[in-house]
C-alpha cells in the first residue's frame, strides 16, 4: 500500500436501515430500496444524483438468485449507471463501504450509494443448509460439516488457549442484547443474564443458542461522497480514514484458531492508513463483528484493542460497556440486532457513523467520540474487513 | 484519468473441457504464467491487492470467495471478489491503484462450465424469482427477442448475422485460444437449424473452460516492470436495468459505459481502429459496435466490409467469443487478452474492449487500451 497524502478525502453523509427480522415479506429488491431511500433522505440527495452503486450481499443461495448483484441493482438504484457487487463472505458488509471508499478516492465517482442486503428466510429447510455448500467439494464436503461445528471448534480452542470460561464469554451476549434494547431496528434485544445463556439449548458444545446471533432478513445503505460534495450537503460529515482487509488461506483445518491473524493484518493496514499507532488509546468506539459472543472478544484481540487473551479481563472491568472507555457494539451488534450477513456488517459501519455524527439517539455512548471502527469477518474463518472513521 | 499499466498476463484452458485440472489448479496455472510474464514477481511480496471475479452459482460453492486466495498467492493479503465479469474486476483493480491503495494489483477470473451439469437451470436462477422465471424452455429466448428487435430497427437479415459468424470464426484461426475457429461460408451458417429464431447454433458462442490472470500496475511502477506495457486509459461499467425496464434492441449499458470510458481516456472515437466486443450472439457484435459509437449503422458497415482489418474499424480481428467460446465471467478478460495481443503485434495504437455479462443481464464494461 502506498501511504501518501494524496488520498482524496471520502465522507459518509447519510445512512439508512430496514428493520431486522426473522422473515420480512418484502422482496430483496424492496428491502434494498427501503434502506437506500432512507440513506438518500438522510443525505439530502436524490437517486439521480448518485453516480455509482456498490452492492454487497453474501451467498447468492440465501435469496435464491443467481447473479444477485444484477438482481439487486434495480432495487439499489443501480439503473443506467455503474453498479457492481463485491463479496468476501460474511465480511462483505464492511467491504461495501471500503469499496465505496475506493470508488470515490480513485476519482472515478463522486457520489456513491453503498447497499447491503440479505434475505436469509427463503432458504429451506433452514438457512444453515446453504452452508452445506461452502466447503471444499472434494476433501471436506463428504464429511457434511455444519458451520456451527467449526465455530464450536474455534470457540473451544479460544477458551482452551486463553483459559477463558463460558460464563465470561456469556457476558458479551448479555451486554449486546441489552444494548440492542435501545436500537429501534433490533430483532433479538433482551434483558438476559449469564445464567440464561448457560441454560439455553446446546447447539454444538460449547456453542449454545444464546451464544449465537439469529437468522435475519434486512438491508442497510450508506451514501459516501467526495469531500466537495460532502461539504455542500452537511456540516457534520464523517470521514473514512482507514480501510483494510485480508484473506487467510482456505485450509482452516491447518490454522491456529485461537487468534485471528488475518484480522490483525487487516487492522494494521487500516491503522497505517489512518495513522493510528496505539489502537487501544486512539479508538473511542468499536463495532467488532459478533455473530457469536466469543467472536467479539476474539476480534477485539485481533484488532489489538486488547492484548491476546485479555479481552475478557477488560470486558469484566466494564471497558466495553456503553458507558465504558471503549464501548463495543453499542448498537447491540449481531447478537442483539440480528445477522442478515452482509447487511449486518454495514449496519455496524452505520452504527459507528451515527455515533460519530452524534445522531445515534438512545444508542449514543456516554463518552465523547472522535474515532470509531467497524469490522466484519467471514468466509471459512479466514476473511476480515476493517474500516476506521473519524468525525 | 491517470494511466494504469498491464504488466503481466497469464491464461490457461480455453478448451471445452479441462478435465486435467480443478478450477483451483486452473487459477494456479494462469497466475503462475502471469507472474512469470510480469518478470517473475513474487505475489506474496510484490503484489498489493488481489481481485477474483466469479459467481457462486457458476462455481457450485456457496461462498466461492473462500477459494480465491491460495491459487493466486493472495493468502494473508488483501484479496476480494467482485461478482462480475473480469473486465469489471479490472475496473476495480484500476480503482485500487488510482485511490493509492495499491501499486500492483492482480485481477483473476476463471470459469469451468464443463463442471456444470444443469446450465439451463442455473441461468434460470438469474431471473427475478417473481416476475422473471417464466419457465421458458429455451435459455436463449431473451436473446432471440433482442435479436428480432434489432433486426427490425436496422432492417437486418439473417445473412448479416451469418457474415459476423464467418468473419469471427475465420479471424479466430490466428488465435491460439480459439477452440471454435474454422473456415465457414455464409451458407454453412444459413443451412443450420434455428436454436431460436433468428439464431442457429453457430450464431451462439459455446461455453469453454478458462482462467485468466492480469497484473496491473500504476503508471510509475509499470515502467519499472517493462518498457512496453499496455496502458488502460479509460474504463467504466454500467448497468441498464432489469429485464422489464431495459431497452431491448440496443445495448444501452455499453453506450453509457463507453461514453464515460472515452471521456476518461480523452480519446476521439475515430482514433479507435480495433474493437474487441462481446459476440456471445452474432447480432450482439453489431449491437455492441453501435453502442460503442464506432458505427451508426453496423449492418450497413458490415455489408461494406468495414469491420475487417483495414476497414473503418477491425471488429474482433482475433475471433471474439464466437471463435474462442464463452468462458462465463472470463469473457471480458478473454477479449482483453485479444486486444493486448493485437496491440503488441503493432497492428493498432488504441483498441476498445467491451464486455457483456450475458442473458439475462444488462451490464457491460468498456476499456480503452493503448500501446
Amino acid at each position: 500500500m502506498r501511504t501518501n497524502l494524496y488520498f482524496r478525502r471520502v465522507a459518509v453523509i447519510g445512512a439508512g436501515l430496514t428493520l431486522f427480522k426473522r422473515r420480512l415479506l418484502e422482496t430483496p429488491q424492496e428491502l434494498a430500496w427501503e434502506a437506500s431511500k432512507k440513506a438518500l433522505d438522510e443525505a439530502g440527495l436524490e437517486l439521480k444524483d448518485i453516480d455509482c452503486v456498490v452492492i454487497g450481499s453474501a451467498p447468492d443461495a440465501f435469496d435464491g438468485v443467481h447473479m444477485k448483484g444484477e438482481y439487486l441493482s434495480h432495487g439499489s438504484g443501480g439503473i443506467r449507471k455503474m453498479s457492481s457487487r463485491v463479496f468476501v463472505g460474511g465480511a462483505t458488509g464492511v467491504m461495501v463501504p471500503i469499496t465505496a471508499w475506493y470508488h470515490v478516492a480513485s476519482g472515478l465517482c463522486e457520489k456513491v450509494l453503498a447497499v447491503a442486503e440479505e434475505k436469509m428466510s427463503p432458504a429451506r429447510p433452514h438457512p444453515q443448509s446453504v452452508f452445506r455448500y461452502i466447503w471444499d467439494p472434494i476433501i471436506e464436503k463428504p464429511l457434511n460439516p455444519n458451520l456451527i461445528w467449526i465455530f464450536a471448534m474455534e470457540m473451544h480452542r479460544y477458551m482452551h488457549v486463553n483459559k477463558i470460561t463460558k460464563e465470561e464469554i456469556a457476558l458479551v451476549s448479555v451486554k449486546n442484547k441489552k444494548n440492542a434494547l435501545d436500537n429501534p431496528y433490533a430483532q433479538a434485544a433482551a434483558n438476559i443474564t449469564v445464567d440464561d445463556v448457560l441454560k439455553s439449548e446446546v447447539l454444538v458444545w460449547p456453542v449454545q443458542l444464546l451464544d449465537t446471533s439469529p437468522v435475519s432478513d434486512g438491508a442497510a445503505a450508506m451514501v459516501i461522497t467526495s469531500e466537495d460534495v460532502a461539504r455542500r450537503y452537511t456540516d457534520t460529515p464523517v470521514w473514512i480514514e482507514g480501510v483494510g482487509w485480508t484473506l487467510d488461506n482456505t485450509e482452516w483445518t491447518g490454522r491456529e484458531l485461537a487468534y485471528p491473524r488475518y484480522l490483525e493484518h487487516a487492522a494494521l493496514m487500516a491503522y497505517k492508513m489512518a495513522g493510528i499507532e496505539r489502537p487501544n488509546k486512539e479508538i473511542d468506539v468499536i463495532e467488532p463483528y459478533d455473530p457469536f459472543d466469543y467472536k467479539e472478544l476474539h476480534h477485539i484481540e485481533g484488532l489489538k484493542i486488547a492484548k491476546r487473551g485479555e479481552a475478557t479481563k477488560l470486558l469484566k472491568e466494564g471497558v466495553f460497556d456503553k458507558d465504558g472507555d471503549i464501548p463495543s457494539s453499542p448498537s447491540g451488534g449481531l447478537l442483539g440486532v440480528g445477522n442478515p450477513i452482509a447487511a449486518a456488517g454495514l449496519m455496524k459501519t452505520i452504527s459507528i457513523y451515527w455515533q460519530l455524527k452524534g445522531t445515534a439517539g438512545r444508542m449514543q455512548v456516554k463518552k465523547p467520540v472522535r474515532t470509531g471502527l467497524a469490522q466484519a469477518w467471514g468466509d471459512l474463518m479466514q476473511a476480515s474487513t476493517v474500516i476506521v472513521m473519524r468525525n | 484519468m491517470q494511466k494504469v499499466g498491464i504488466v503481466g498476463v497469464g491464461w490457461y484452458g480455453f478448451r471445452p473441457n479441462t478435465r486435467e485440472v480443478s478450477f483451483r489448479e486452473m487459477m494456479f496455472e494462469a497466475s503462475t504464467r502471469a507472474y512469470a510474464d510480469a518478470g517473475n514477481i513474487n505475489p506474496r511480496t510484490d503484489v498489493d491487492t488481489f481481485i477474483s471475479c466469479q459467481e457462486d452459482f457458476w462455481e457450485g460453492i456457496a461462498i466461492a470467495d473462500e477459494f480465491a486466495p491460495d491459487p493466486l498467492g493472495g493468502a494473508m493479503r488483501p484479496t476480494m471478489t467482485v461478482t462480475g465479469d473480469g473486465l469489471q474486476g479490472i475496473l476495480h483493480g484500476v480503482m485500487h491503484i488510482l485511490s493509492g491503495l495499491s501499486n500492483v494489483t492482480v485481477v483473476e477470473s476463471h470459469a469451468k462450465p464443463s463442471d456444470i451439469l444443469t446450465m439451463k437451470e442455473i441461468i434460470d436462477f438469474a431471473y427475478d424469482p417473481i416476475f422473471g422465471r417464466i419457465g421458458a424452455k429455451n435459455v436463449h429466448y431473451l436473446a432471440g427477442l433482442d435479436a428480432v428487435k434489432y433486426m427490425k430497427m436496422r432492417n437486418a437479415r439473417r445473412e448479416d448475422f451469418a457474415k459476423v459468424v464467418v468473419k469471427n470464426k475465420r479471424n479466430g484461426l490466428k488465435n491460439p485460444r480459439a477452440s471454435f475457429a474454422s473456415n465457414l461460408t455464409e451458407n454453412d451458417v444459413m443451412n443450420r437449424d434455428y436454436v431460436i429464431y433468428p439464431l442457429s447454433d453457430l450464431d451462439i458462442a459455446k461455453f469453454v473452460d478458462g482462467a485468466v490472470v492480469i497484473v496491473l500496475a500504476s503508471e510509475e511502477v509499470a515502467r519499472k516492470f517493462t518498457d512496453t506495457p499496455i496502458w488502460i486509459e479509460g474504463i467504466y461499467s454500467a448497468t441498464d436495468s432489469t429485464l422489464e425496464l431495459s431497452s431491448l434492441g440496443e445495448a444501452k449499458y455499453l453506450k453509457i459505459a463507453s461514453e464515460k470510458a472515452y471521456e476518461m481516456a480523452k480519446v476521439n472515437k475515430k482514433e479507435i481502429k480495433a474493437a474487441f466486443v462481446d459476440d456471445t450472439y452474432s447480432y450482439k457484435e453489431l449491437q455492441h459496435v453501435e453502442a460503442l459509437g464506432l458505427s451508426d449503422n453496423a449492418v450497413a458497415d458490415l455489408r461494406e466490409g468495414e469491420f475487417e482489418e483495414g476497414g473503418k474499424v477491425a471488429v474482433n480481428p482475433l475471433g471474439g467469443l464466437l471463435a474462442e467460446g464463452r468462458p462465463l465471467e472470463v469473457s471480458g478478460l478473454s477479449l482483453l487478452l485479444d486486444a493486448i495481443d493485437y496491440l503488441k503485434e503493432g497492428k493498432a495504437e488504441k483498441a476498445v474492449v467491451a464486455s457483456w455479462r450475458g442473458v439475462p443481464t444488462f451490464t457491460g464494461a468498456v476499456a480503452v487500451v493503448s500501446r
